[in-house]
């Protein structure tokens, strides 16, 4: 392990309590918590702790700035035009089905919604929901060379009714990343809007929003070393204007009479009830952490053990990646499956050995099918992972195929 | 903990796969998942008087859940109807940390090491949950609508 890895897990109390004993490799599952989210909840719950945007007592202004605070830091990671433009919610599904919802009020019978056949269930879900709603048709971008989307259709797959395309901007099961620049072609050359899931792009560094020219981005807290239970939609400022809740409720609104209710400006249009307060405040701290670390370096250390890593698994007799074979233009996802052996036997012989993986269909069942297997085996790097973590893997997978065999 | 939990009974039961296939003129037909997992049993069952007559069963899984369609393979067919909830409770109760009563399968001893593995139980319940399902199926089947 070397030097810049060790000290970065001394950062995160799990892996500094488990030393060595533990190869955590299931971090596009849930990233291990910095210490510095932790601490900024924990004072927050402990000497700041009140409802927001709501009060006027010290105690309650305290917790507002700090909530709006957490706003402006995930603005910042996201190069977001304005902190209002951050919408909190439970976590990433939330946000995508917020999307949804709205959506649905602001489609016709006959629109379409473009997403992909590597979709997550929580981005399909919602739009076969859609559909089944308002009359919506549902096109999807297949699977081409490397298990990459394939992008080559496009033109024909988004048409005049086209009013969103909603893709992953890096799968959950290949590590593909998406090349956000045609997608964003094509969607403005119809008046389509780009909604982009970056639940596993988030965790690899800042996203710049405004450089991608997409409309709407969403991940999930608890994979960005911040805490569970809070999720970001960031969608731009006119987009949030038009759209109407999806919940309703307290906090939400500027007038409400017996007969009708007038809806406050996003992003509280869209935070019915008290937001995730502390999970924010920890996001915040998580988020503003990452925007510090060296990226560049990270993403070459990171590229580096993924190539050993692939290289590693192809060694192995009747072993198939599920995914891109080269490191390029991908997150540290590496997926795979052994011919004759069940994904959740090898992550259980790994786990027996001290390496935490995840097996099963990863909430991603037509792909799966596109892939032509049930479920797949997942190996999931973050920066905190290292050279040790990669031979405890490789050196697992031969033992689980000696031990099932 | 893998060297006890993979034991080589486990794997012979798996690999014996005992009543695999499909069967004709089944009197219920009954599909289980696991959504933790993606374990998928499609399950068939004729019944010959209050016994059950034939069973066959396509499993799609990992070893520990065609190790326990396996054994119900092998166990079910001739099976009072009444023995199929009690061996569901044995089962369960050996997840839980019970000890096996004389009359139960005994075969299920091999499960053992799953009891540790609270997330792995669902794997092994799978089949013995689509054969109860199949049962009551074909029970309501060939008895006809009630009053």
């Amino acid at each position: 392990m070397s030097d810049e890895t060790a000290a970065l897990r001394r950062q995160f109390p799990l892996l500094a309590q488990a030393g060595g004993t533990l190869h955590y490799l299931d971090n596009a599952a849930t990233g291990q918590i910095h210490e510095a989210a932790l601490d900024a909840m924990v004072q927050h719950e402990r000497y700041a702790r009140g409802n927001v945007l709501r009060a006027g007592h010290r105690l309650a202004q305290t917790a507002t700035l700090a909530y709006q605070r957490a706003r402006g830091q995930v603005a910042q990671f996201l190069n977001a035009a304005h902190p209002d433009e951050i919408v909190f919610a439970s976590g990433a599904t939330a946000a995508l089905n917020l999307v949804a919802q709205a959506y649905a009020h602001l489609c016709k019978p006959g629109d379409e919604i473009v997403v992909s056949v590597a979709e997550h269930h929580s981005n399909l879900i919602p739009w076969q929901q859609l559909r089944d709603r308002a009359g919506v048709g549902l096109r999807f971008v297949p699977l081409g060379a490397g298990a990459r989307l394939d992008l080559s259709g496009l033109r024909a797959l988004v048409g005049r009714r086209c009013r969103l395309i909603a893709l992953t901007h890096a799968s959950n099961v290949t590590g593909a990343v998406t090349d956000v620049g045609p997608v964003v072609e094509q969607a403005r050359a119809v008046g389509a809007h780009v909604l982009l899931d970056g639940a596993q792009r988030a965790p690899h560094g800042p996203v710049d929003v405004r450089a991608l020219g997409v409309d709407f981005y969403v991940f999930s807290g608890h994979k960005c070393y911040g805490p569970g239970g809070v999720g970001v939609l960031w969608g731009r400022g006119e987009l949030l204007d038009a759209m109407p809740p999806s919940a309703t409720g307290g906090g939400m609104v500027e007038r409400v009479t017996l007969e009708r209710a007038d809806y406050a400006a996003p992003p509280r249009r869209f935070e019915a009830g008290t937001p995730p307060v502390a999970q924010a405040v920890g996001l915040g701290e998580a988020l503003a952490w990452m925007s510090r670390q060296d990226w560049p370096r990270i993403e070459r250390r990171l590229a580096g053990l993924t190539a050993r890593l692939i290289e590693g698994l192809l060694a192995v007799p009747r072993l198939h990646l599920a995914g891109p074979l080269d490191a390029r233009d991908r997150v540290p996802v590496v997926s795979f499956w052994l011919e004759g052996l069940h994904s959740h036997d090898v992550c259980q012989v790994l786990d027996g050995l001290g390496v935490a993986l995840r097996g099963g269909h990863h909430c991603a069942q037509p792909l799966m099918q596109a892939l032509g297997t049930d479920a797949v085996s997942r190996a999931s790097l973050a920066l905190y992972n290292g050279d040790d973590d990669v031979d405890a893997l490789l050196a697992g997978v031969r033992e689980a195929v000696r031990i099932l065999a | 903990m893998n060297a006890a939990l993979y034991n080589e009974a486990i794997k012979a039961l798996a690999r014996a796969a005992h009543g695999a296939g499909t069967l004709a003129a089944a009197d219920a037909v009954v599909r289980l998942d696991n959504p933790y997992c993606g374990d998928r049993i499609d399950l068939a069952l004729r019944l010959s008087g209050a016994r059950i007559g034939a069973l066959a069963h396509e499993t799609k899984g990992c070893l520990l859940c065609r190790a326990a369609a396996s054994l119900v393979g092998l166990h079910a067919p001739g099976a009072h109807v009444m023995q199929i909830g009690q061996a569901i409770v044995a089962l369960d109760g050996l997840l839980t940390g019970a000890d096996l009563a004389p009359e139960a399968w005994q075969e299920f001893a091999v499960f053992g090491p799953v009891r540790e593995i609270p997330a792995r139980h669902g794997c092994v319940t799978l089949p013995m949950q689509a054969l109860h399902k199949a049962v009551q199926a074909a029970q309501a089947r060939v008895q006809g609508p009630g009053l």
